[in-house]
């Protein structure tokens, strides 16, 4: 644990000395080193924001340092672009997977660099090349000419890792390659990251998962603020310690849980059964209280928030929000009763990219922000500002682009709505997905002040509903749980009444209690 | 430390099959369009007559030809909105070409064979040129297309009303009796060679090529992977800039060939003011052929079939007496429908 490299070997793989690039005013990396070595598995972890995509683009030539040194197989290494990159052999994974989905496997894996005769395309050589290259990520039983529309995702991630191979890639990047995946398949890539480890390439593995970098990687690098913070052996420092190293501080407390009573019953749900899931789903949540819902993916968790929040139709059962029966109705409806829904996907449903922050923020409740409700930039980018101010959601200003935010800042913008709307009910479905540790944090402190409310302004503490598939984190903030298995949702019990294998034998369905 | 235990399922794929599904339906949609008018104005002067059906065929070469361009721009992710005008400009220039020289001793006259070639090789020329700037200014002001060919399809049409003066453009009569003339002129029976008006040849033919283009060629896997993912595309190292201008410039040609053709359609005359909307049958061909507005799909079979739907429809609608508003309405449902089905399918199949 230095903040000097390793010791110096005979010309290392890959090295990055004391990098810098600067756009406009922000300095992205304000000084990055490392070393990679041949059949070496580096986890490159850190918040977001902490420059790892910055880097990544440095790495692959999409942007030029602005100082320091970088060589591959001792040549000094300045990629002019990504396709110089992968001809020289570094190939990135980026998590939004660059696929043509319109092309058949092979097409997308010799893109760019199909063999051919003369302007004829040889269909027999790029077959070929493309068997070798999926029977080598682990897809020996794949036609080539599938269509990549057609794959799953981590069929998808496969085939552009085996565009990497058929190039005889040295160093391959892999951006979050868990992040949506099935636990099978998370398995399946790291039994081919071992095989390709074992080949002698080099991988850079970008992770959140501190879980994951244990169970794969040989070394570590920690970024924060545009640096290398810190470098080790993965297994000789305590997984705290590099949390510690990544926030910049000790998280001392990551799920506060300040004491706090349930008050009066403010939304009940009397087996509510949307077209397929929910099946069955019962819940009492009192103002003051953080519930939340485990479950598996896929066992209709979101179908619940989507039809309570009238996303989607409700075939059977009853909805109580303050005690009075309501019919189903849409999320106009919903927002207007006080209920408000962070969707589980910020990109294509939580947040309009390419809105500013303001708008985003005050989507919702567009009145009180100029004359004869008409809304004005200026009122709305001043309704914006507290929010921006007390989260902090990290950026330029409420002019800004949602899109150009890391996801934790975005995500912190889609929970502010909910707040700029003073809901009563806050339904968070899978609030902390994909961000950084620092965001959630802030997210789980407000998460609780919310729910305590507070006396002294005379906000009424809120009822917080929250869907999560990491158990550790709705073990930290609930007060009570409940399981949901096949569409049914059981009975919400006391945090202290589970652990995480209790949870997921219930989500399992093996649970005799539920 | 091969582990063949953990590797991934492999999703089955029945891809093959709901694409041959897919051209059935639409070959059965053509042929229920078909059907719906032979049955319903049946005798000598109607639906199926020779002389109705020769007609047909003159209009199905012009909205196909241009809609062959059409569809490699679509795929390509793009739409080119001045295929109409591209069109009558072509149109006029012809006429102009075979109407230089003075009234009493036309150019034609004194060179009949290669006055015709110039004029098609001019009409083409310019619709390929306006093809390029389409391509130019989209790539390089990173304009998106439908404004950058809203635009070049006024221009278009202005350039043609330039040319002509405002006027049709009457070539000499002896211009009826030249090849560009006679072009979509019926074979003998149709039992005899050629069977077919020689454009319809020339529209199988280049339907054809471009077709095996596209499935055959780097070039044509370019088109495809660009309109399916550009960013991928670049990252790969495709040329796409160069690509996509050149799918704006072999549209542009295909409008211009189209034009050639409406020259003779119109019996020998140059009309600025004709071939009015008419890139909105060519798109409508196209997105009834199945191909998508999003780009990375589209065939050219698919398209040829969409023509002879777009074309029948209206030829029938006049056969039928409706009023030109009845026609309107059906046309749109159509295409609303033949879209509708498609999506469905795609929905179904993920």
């Amino acid at each position: 644990m230095s903040r000097a490299a390793d010791a110096p070997s005979p010309a290392p793989l890959l090295a990055v000395r004391g990098v810098k690039k600067s756009f406009g005013a922000t300095q992205a990396l304000k000084g990055v080193d490392l070393t990679l070595e041949r059949g070496q598995v580096l986890a490159l972890i850190g918040e977001n924001g902490a420059g790892k995509s910055t880097l990544m683009k440095v790495l692959s030539g999409a942007h030029a340092a602005d100082s320091g040194e970088m060589s591959l197989e001792g040549t000094p290494y300045r990629p002019a672009g990504p396709l110089h990159a992968r001809g020289l052999g570094v190939c990135m994974i980026y998590q939004e997977l660059a696929l043509a989905p319109h092309l058949s496997a092979m097409e997308n894996i010799l893109l760019g660099i199909e063999p051919t005769f003369g302007p004829l395309m040889n269909w027999r050589e790029t077959r070929a090349i493309a068997r070798r290259a999926l029977d080598e990520v682990g897809l020996p039983g794949l036609d080539p000419a599938t269509l990549v529309a057609d794959l799953s995702i981590a069929e998808q991630q496969l085939v552009e890792i085996a565009r990497a191979v058929a190039v005889g890639c040295k160093v391959l990047v892999l951006d979050e390659p868990t992040s949506s995946l099935t636990q099978k398949d998370v398995q399946a890539l790291f039994a081919l990251v071992r095989r390709l480890k074992a080949k002698g390439v080099a991988i850079v593995y970008i992770s959140h998962a501190l879980e994951e970098v244990e169970a794969l990687c040989d070394r570590f690098t920690v970024m924060r603020d545009g640096e290398t913070v810190g470098h080790g052996r993965v297994g000789e420092v305590p997984v705290d310690r590099i949390i510690a190293l990544m926030v910049g501080r000790d998280v001392e407390d990551l799920y506060p849980r300040s004491p706090r009573s349930a008050g009066e019953p403010i939304l009940e749900l009397r087996a509510l059964a949307g077209q397929k899931f929910p099946r069955s789903a019962g819940l009492l949540l009192r103002r003051g209280e953080v519930v939340g819902v485990a479950g598996l993916i896929g066992s209709g968790r979101t179908e619940t928030l989507r039809a309570l929040f009238g996303l989607d139709p409700v075939v059977s059962g009853e909805i109580r929000i303050r005690g009075i029966v309501t019919s189903p109705a849409g999320p106009g409806t919903r927002w207007g009763q006080g209920l408000g829904l962070v969707s589980e996907d910020r990109k294509t449903e939580g947040l309009a990219q390419n809105l500013s922050i303001a708008e985003n923020l005050t989507l919702s409740r567009l009145d009180g922000l100029g004359p004869w409700g008409l809304v004005r930039p200026s009122r709305q980018n001043a309704a914006a500002a507290p929010w921006i101010k007390s989260f902090p959601i990290k950026c330029q200003g409420g002019e800004q682009a949602v899109e150009a935010l890391s996801g934790g800042n975005q995500q912190k913008v889609a929970i502010a709505r909910l707040l700029h709307h003073d809901c009563d009910v806050l339904l968070l479905d899978e609030p902390t997905r994909g961000i950084d540790v620092g965001s959630k944090a802030q997210i789980y402190a407000w998460i609780d002040r919310l729910a305590l409310g507070d006396p002294a302004t005379g906000k009424a503490p809120k009822a917080v509903l929250v869907v999560s598939s990491y158990l550790p984190e709705l073990l930290g903030i609930c007060d009570r749980i409940a399981v949901m298995t096949r569409g049914v949702l059981g009975e919400a019990r006391p945090v202290a009444d589970w652990n995480e294998h209790s949870l997921m034998l219930a989500a399992t369905g093996q649970d005799q209690r539920a | 430390m091969s582990q063949p235990s953990a590797s991934v399922s492999v999703s089955s794929a029945p891809k093959k099959s709901s694409r041959v599904v897919a051209l059935l339906g639409r070959l059965a949609a053509l042929a229920a369009v078909y059907a719906f008018f032979a049955i319903l104005t049946p005798g000598s002067k109607g639906f199926m007559s020779d002389a109705n059906t020769q007609l047909m065929l003159q209009d199905i070469a012009v909205v196909a030809m241009a809609a062959i361009g059409m569809t490699i721009v679509i795929i390509a992710g793009g739409i080119d909105l001045s295929a109409g005008s591209s069109i009558a400009l072509a149109m006029i220039t012809t006429a102009y070409v075979l109407n230089l020289g003075p009234e009493e001793s036309k150019l034609v006259l004194a060179h009949p064979v290669a006055l015709p070639l110039l004029a098609v090789a001019a009409a083409v020329c310019v619709s390929t040129l306006i093809g390029f700037i389409n391509g130019a200014l989209v790539t390089w002001m990173r304009i998106v297309p439908f404004i950058i060919t809203l635009g070049t399809m006024q221009m278009a049409r202005g350039f043609a009303k330039l040319v002509a003066n405002e006027q049709n453009i009457y070539p000499p009569a002896a211009v009826q009796d030249l090849w560009v003339a006679r072009l979509l002129d019926p074979s003998k029976t149709v039992f005899t060679w050629p069977f077919l008006p020689l454009a319809v040849w020339l529209v199988i033919g280049a339907a054809l090529f471009t077709a095996l283009f596209l499935r055959y060629t780097r070039l044509g896997r370019h088109i495809f992977a660009i309109g399916s993912n550009e960013k991928t595309a670049l990252l790969c190292g495709v040329p796409v800039a160069r690509t996509k201008i050149l799918v704006y410039m072999i549209g542009g040609l295909f409008s211009g060939l189209a034009g050639v053709l409406f020259f003779a359609r119109l019996g020998s005359i140059g009309q600025p003011t004709e071939a009015i909307g008419y890139e909105l049958f060519v798109i409508a061909a196209a997105v009834i052929g199945g191909a998508s507005l999003l780009g990375g799909r589209g065939t050219i079979l698919g398209t040829m079939i969409g023509a002879l739907i777009i074309t029948i429809l209206r030829n029938g609608g006049v056969k039928m007496g409706w009023p030109q508003y009845t026609q309107e309405i059906v046309m749109g449902a159509v295409i609303i429908v033949a879209v509708a089905i498609d999506n469905l399918r795609q929905r179904q199949r993920t």
